[in-house]
Parts: structure tokens; C-alpha cells; sequence
């Protein structure tokens, strides 16, 4: 049950292997423990707390490959006080990590359904090991679609992947984008607007759902539109979080700490709440 | 931390006068032995070695936004209900150092801030209170993940309780249902008996501990006239309750008001100095701060109490999700009394009275509840 006489509060300390600068705010860091070279196990959907050396501790998904342990990879945007110093570090620098906590996308359960991912922003990255996970076991899934939506052509995240996924015969990619300067000729809009042409059957699909709230509550309801059944989408969650293991009460929704009952929740379970302004 | 046996324990009585021979036991047996004290006008816990620090002959009187301490006319030593401090302060540090890490080249180097866990004595726990500490048993030590440091300060702890002989003016355990008579979770459990020619304990043993303990407190026998005057002493607590909270269906309740515009007239009201929180004997929140040295070689972690009634409680990038202060009394009121309920099992709240007490503004959680249930029956949906 309990893990009595470990810290839990204590980090691991990880080294930082590569830094990849994503978009023009945006970065990703592979790390590998600085101690002994075990892998590390994660399921998709999971986070880490990542700490910067005085600065603080945040929660960040894990965005790299499930099946590939040697490799712990993390995206995230510079915009607070410890994303800012993180994105000053260079090779070789260490990082604090505690983790990988919380739930994850029910990838196994997806298995003989359509899948349809619909993200906006830096939510791809939690769901980047979602589609490593579908690609690597293509054959178990019907149609496998991805709505994507950024804010201009430039935050589009991971773009050499996205456009590499948009090439495969097997994959439906769909990207847009919220204003585009000249040049851009893709789609423009809401990533929502896709989802009522999208190629999926909504009654043999699993939703998986990741973006600002606002985009989630659009999203849902277009996907119920279709048919989609509320116990059929996913969607991840975003709160402030102190400790990440359920003890300092931050992350609290209703009768959930979003730490460990989420990030990943069915829809379902907290439809009540998503509907309460400021909950 | 005292495992309750069987459900026939057994009772004795301790002369108040060897009540200082109980205390001896304990330190004996390398317990710091803690006690209300009296201390900048409140009752408040603290580390004891004699009977004499105890607020003998005092008691407290308690209404929404007022607390006073007045003089007795007899010599109880118990003769009080609770102060602001609950015993949480020992159990969960109201600031902690989690750990420290050293810079080394690139490199980090953690290190675990390894605590001894204190071995203390609690005494004075009143039936509340230890309800209150079983609550948090669930939320620190339940999980996947325990709190290593409240595991191991509540392991060590040795409980003596005090059953109420009297209720404060914003006391309500009976709707609570959680005094004001302890149940269970004591090594000994005091009723005390204050008369003109007499002045006395009843003693229920609890733990095997607290039987052994014992061994070394002269006591004596309880007679069923003993027994009779501390029943009486609880009864009478229990009939002065100065609140009453109807808990029938309050978890509904509250989850189908989340838009009542009550919220917003207790926010009218509500400073949000977080005093609710921070007295609130089940409240647990913490958050953490770096701490760094002049060199920039050494940083700390450390941990401290917080409110989910500060501002920046659930900021995430853009912003913090309750900006308003009626979404985050909502949120307290409604975690409290529904939402503890589906995430831990029990209620979150013990109807100890102090958030109403310490409130400044006298904020009362059973009036609100029941002028939330009164909106509801008076304008049916």
C-alpha cells in the first residue's frame, strides 16, 4: 500500500540528455536519470513533477515514447517562473524529478474502436505518447483521427511529426489554426469545427480530449453531437499542484485531486463539475 | 498511536490529585507530554511538565467572531472547550522542511530530510479532536502515498482524551456525531467530576498501552456512583450544544446548490484571511517554498500550511480557477461537508466550532448551511 519509509517529496535527480526547441516558446528536454541508467515506466497521460534547482517544482506531462523507457521526454511551455529558468538550461544540467503520477488514457481500452484525438496547443504533448502507443499497435484500432488546432501556424507543435503522421495512409490529421498570416493555406478556425466531419464512427469510438477548458467543454459537446456517449470520452485536466501525490489539497475538484484521480478523468465522471463556473 | 481493543473496556478513577503522577508516567516513558496552556489571552496547546501549566480553573466562552476566557469557580482542569490551535500543529507541522539539495558541478544532490519522529503525549484530546485526527489518518496516510511525517508523529503518539462536561457556544459534535463523548482512538479517555468535597477522574482504558501505563498512576476502582456522575457530566455536555447542524442529506444538498446566490452573500461577508482553514482541525492544505542560500549552491524545500481561501491557491498559467471569493467559500464549505464525504468516506467536518469562532466576521458554517436548505424549501424547483 503505503511507501513508509521513502520520501515521497523527494526527487530523483535526471540529467538533461537533449533540449529541442519546439516553437518560438516552447521546448522540449530529454532526461535520463544521473545515477544508475534505468529505464523509466510510464503509461500515456502520466506527469512528472519537474524540479528547477531553487526556482520550484511544476507538474509536466510526459510527452515521449511509452516503449522506449531509456528516453524521458518532456514539452512544455516557458510561461511561469520555473518553465522560464527551464528553458534556460543546457546539456548536461540536472533537474529534480518525482513521478510518474496520476491516470492515463485508455489506450488498451481502445482497442477495437475508432480513436479520435482532439487537442489545441501544448495539450498534443500529453497526448503524443497516446499516438505512439495507437501507431505502435496500428492494427488494433478502426480509424484513427487527430483534430489539432494551435493558435497560429507557428505554435504548431512537433511539426515534422505532425506532418509525417499526416502522410500515413492509416491516419486521418487534421490541423488548424486560429489566425494565419499570408501564406498559410490550411484550415482556419476552431479545432471544434472538425469535429462534426471527422471520419469516425461515433458509436465505436474512444475520445481522447486535451486543451484549454474552454476547448474541452466545446469539444465535448460537438463529440456528443455526433453520438459520441459521455463514457466514451476522456479528457485531461489542469490544476495547480503542490506535491503531486495527493496530500496538499491544490488540485482539488469536487470530490477528486487531480493529481492522482486524473489528470486523465471519463468524462462522465465529471460532467457535473465541468459544468460549475470557477470549481 | 492507540489501537482500540475491545468494546467492554475497562474503568477506573484517578484522584485529581494524582492527575500530576499521570503526567509523570508519561514523561517517564520518553513522552514530551502535551497540554492546554494558557498563553496571549487563548487556550492553546503546548509542551507541559507539571499540572500546574494547565488552565485550571479557567474556561472559555464561545460565540461567531468572539472568543473569551473567564475564571471558574471551582478547580477543573478540563473546565473549558477548545482554543484556536488544534492538534494537527503536532502532527502536520504548520512549516516543514522537506529536504534540502546540494549543487554539485551540473549535478543535484538530494538529501532526504530524515525526521525523528517525536514521541509525544497528547492530553486533553477532546472527542472531536480525535475524530478529527482519524479524518486525517485517511487523507495523510490512506493512499497510495503516505506523508512520512505525519505517519510517523501520529504512530508515536500516545492519546489521552477528556470527554466534555460542557459545551462551548459554538460547539455542535452532536450533529456531528462525533462527542461529546470519545468512541474510540485513546489510550485513556478522562471524564472529569468536580464537586465541593470531591474532585475526580473516571478513566477509561483504551489500548493495552494506556492498561500499563496505568500500572504506574495510583488509581482506584470506579463505583457505579463514580460511573453515574461522569455519564451526568457527559449528558449535560451534550444537552448545552451551542450550534446544531442538520447533516440529513447535506451532501445533495450542497452538490445541487453549487449556483445558489448564497455564495455570493457569504462572500459579501467573508474577508478571506484563510483564519477558517488555518484553525479548522481536518484542513490540510500545504504548499512549498524554495529556499536558497547566498552562495547558490544550497536550496531547500519547505512546506506550509495554506488556504484554499488565498488567491493564488489554484492559479495555473492565466490565471487562478476561483478568483472569486464566493467560488472559494463554495469550494471550502462544499468539500468540507459533501465532497470529503465521496473522497474519504466520512464528513470533513467534526463540529468543533472553531472556524465559526475564529472567524472575524462571525461567518457560521451550520447558519449557512441551513439558510441554503431554507432558500431551497422556500422556493421549490
Amino acid at each position: 500500500m503505503n511507501q513508509m519509509n521513502s520520501n515521497p517529496m523527494l526527487p530523483r535527480s535526471f540529467a538533461i540528455n537533449r533540449v529541442l526547441k519546439e516553437t518560438y516558446d516552447t521546448f522540449t528536454l530529454d532526461l535520463a536519470p544521473a545515477q544508475r541508467h534505468t529505464g523509466f515506466s510510464f503509461a500515456a497521460g502520466q506527469f512528472n513533477m519537474l524540479y528547477v534547482f531553487g526556482v520550484g517544482e511544476i507538474p509536466i506531462s510526459i510527452s515521449g515514447d511509452p516503449n522506449d523507457p531509456g528516453r524521458l521526454v518532456h514539452t512544455t511551455r516557458a510561461v511561469g517562473t520555473v518553465t522560464k529558468v527551464m528553458d534556460k538550461l543546457k546539456l548536461g544540467d540536472q533537474l529534480g524529478v518525482r513521478g510518474p503520477y496520476g491516470t492515463s488514457w485508455p489506450v488498451a481500452e481502445a482497442a477495437g474502436h475508432d480513436v479520435v484525438i482532439v487537442t489545441g496547443g501544448i495539450g498534443l504533448a500529453p497526448l503524443r505518447p497516446a499516438m505512439y502507443e495507437l501507431l505502435s499497435h496500428r492494427e488494433k484500432f478502426g480509424s484513427v483521427v487527430l483534430l489539432y488546432g494551435a493558435r497560429t501556424p507557428e505554435d504548431i507543435l512537433y511539426k515534422r511529426e505532425v506532418k509525417k503522421w499526416r502522410s500515413e495512409f492509416d491516419l486521418n490529421v487534421h490541423v488548424t489554426v486560429d489566425r494565419a498570416a499570408g501564406g498559410w493555406r490550411g484550415n482556419v478556425g476552431v479545432v471544434t469545427a472538425m469535429v462534426p466531419k471527422a471520419p469516425f464512427d461515433p458509436y465505436h469510438t474512444i475520445a481522447l480530449v486535451c486543451g484549454p477548458e474552454i476547448m474541452i467543454r466545446f469539444t465535448v459537446m460537438e463529440l456528443r453531437k455526433r453520438g459520441v456517449p459521455d463514457d466514451k470520452i476522456y479528457v485531461s485536466m489542469e490544476r495547480n499542484m503542490k506535491c503531486g501525490i495527493g496530500l496538499c489539497g491544490h488540485c482539488q475538484v469536487g470530490a477528486n485531486f487531480v493529481c492522482k484521480d486524473g489528470p486523465v478523468f471519463r468524462y462522465d465522471r465529471i460532467k457535473n463539475l465541468l459544468e460549475i463556473r470557477e470549481v | 498511536m492507540p489501537k482500540n481493543a475491545s468494546n467492554d473496556r475497562k474503568l477506573v478513577v484517578l484522584e485529581a490529585a494524582q492527575f500530576q503522577a499521570l503526567l509523570r508516567a508519561l514523561q517517564d516513558g520518553g513522552y514530551s507530554t502535551v497540554a492546554p496552556t494558557l498563553k496571549e489571552g487563548a487556550i492553546v496547546y503546548d509542551e507541559v511538565a507539571t499540572v500546574d501549566e494547565l488552565p485550571v480553573g479557567k474556561t472559555d466562552e464561545h460565540a461567531g467572531g468572539s472568543y473569551r476566557l473567564k475564571t471558574r469557580k471551582d478547580k477543573a482542569v478540563f473546565g473549558y472547550v477548545v482554543g484556536p490551535h488544534s492538534w494537527k500543529k503536532f502532527l502536520h507541522p504548520p512549516t516543514l522542511r522537506l529536504w534540502q539539495v546540494r549543487r554539485n558541478g551540473n549535478g543535484l544532490e538530494f538529501v532526504h530530510t530524515q525526521e525523528q519522529p517525536p514521541k509525544y503525549a497528547f492530553i486533553g484530546v477532546r472527542p472531536c479532536e480525535l475524530s478529527a485526527m482519524q479524518i486525517q489518518d485517511k487523507v495523510f496516510m490512506a493512499g497510495e502515498f503516505a506523508d512520512p511525517i505525519y505517519q510517523g508523529r501520529r504512530e508515536n503518539a500516545f492519546i489521552v482524551a477528556v470527554n466534555c462536561s460542557q459545551a462551548g457556544g459554538t460547539c455542535f459534535c452532536v450533529s456531528m456525531k462525533t462527542g461529546p463523548k470519545a468512541q474510540s482512538g485513546f489510550d485513556l479517555c478522562l471524564t472529569e467530576v468536580v464537586e465541593k468535597k470531591s474532585h475526580f477522574f473516571v478513566v477509561e482504558i483504551g489500548s493495552d498501552r494506556g492498561a500499563a501505563l496505568l500500572q504506574d498512576v495510583p488509581h482506584s476502582e470506579a463505583t457505579p456512583e463514580h460511573l453515574q456522575k461522569a455519564s451526568a457530566a457527559v449528558e449535560q455536555a451534550a444537552s448545552q450544544m451551542g450550534k446544531t447542524l442538520d447533516v440529513s442529506d447535506v451532501k445533495d444538498l450542497l452538490y445541487r446548490n453549487a449556483e445558489s446566490p448564497h455564495w455570493e452573500d457569504v462572500a459579501r461577508r467573508c474577508l478571506g484571511c484563510a483564519n477558517c482553514t488555518m484553525v479548522c482541525p481536518t484542513c490540510f492544505c500545504t504548499t512549498v517554498e524554495e529556499v536558497t542560500d547566498l552562495t547558490g549552491g544550497n536550496a531547500e524545500r519547505w512546506r506550509k500550511w495554506d488556504s484554499c481561501f488565498t488567491s493564488d491557491f489554484s492559479y495555473v498559467h492565466g490565471g487562478s480557477i476561483r478568483t472569486s471569493s464566493s467560488a472559494r467559500y463554495r469550494h471550502w464549505l462544499t468539500h468540507k461537508l459533501a465532497a470529503w464525504d465521496d473522497q474519504f468516506g466520512s464528513s470533513g467536518c467534526v463540529g468543533c466550532g472553531r472556524c465559526i469562532t475564529w472567524c472575524p466576521v462571525g461567518i457560521d458554517i451550520t447558519a449557512e448551511v441551513q439558510t441554503i436548505r431554507s432558500s431551497e424549501t422556500s422556493k421549490p424547483k
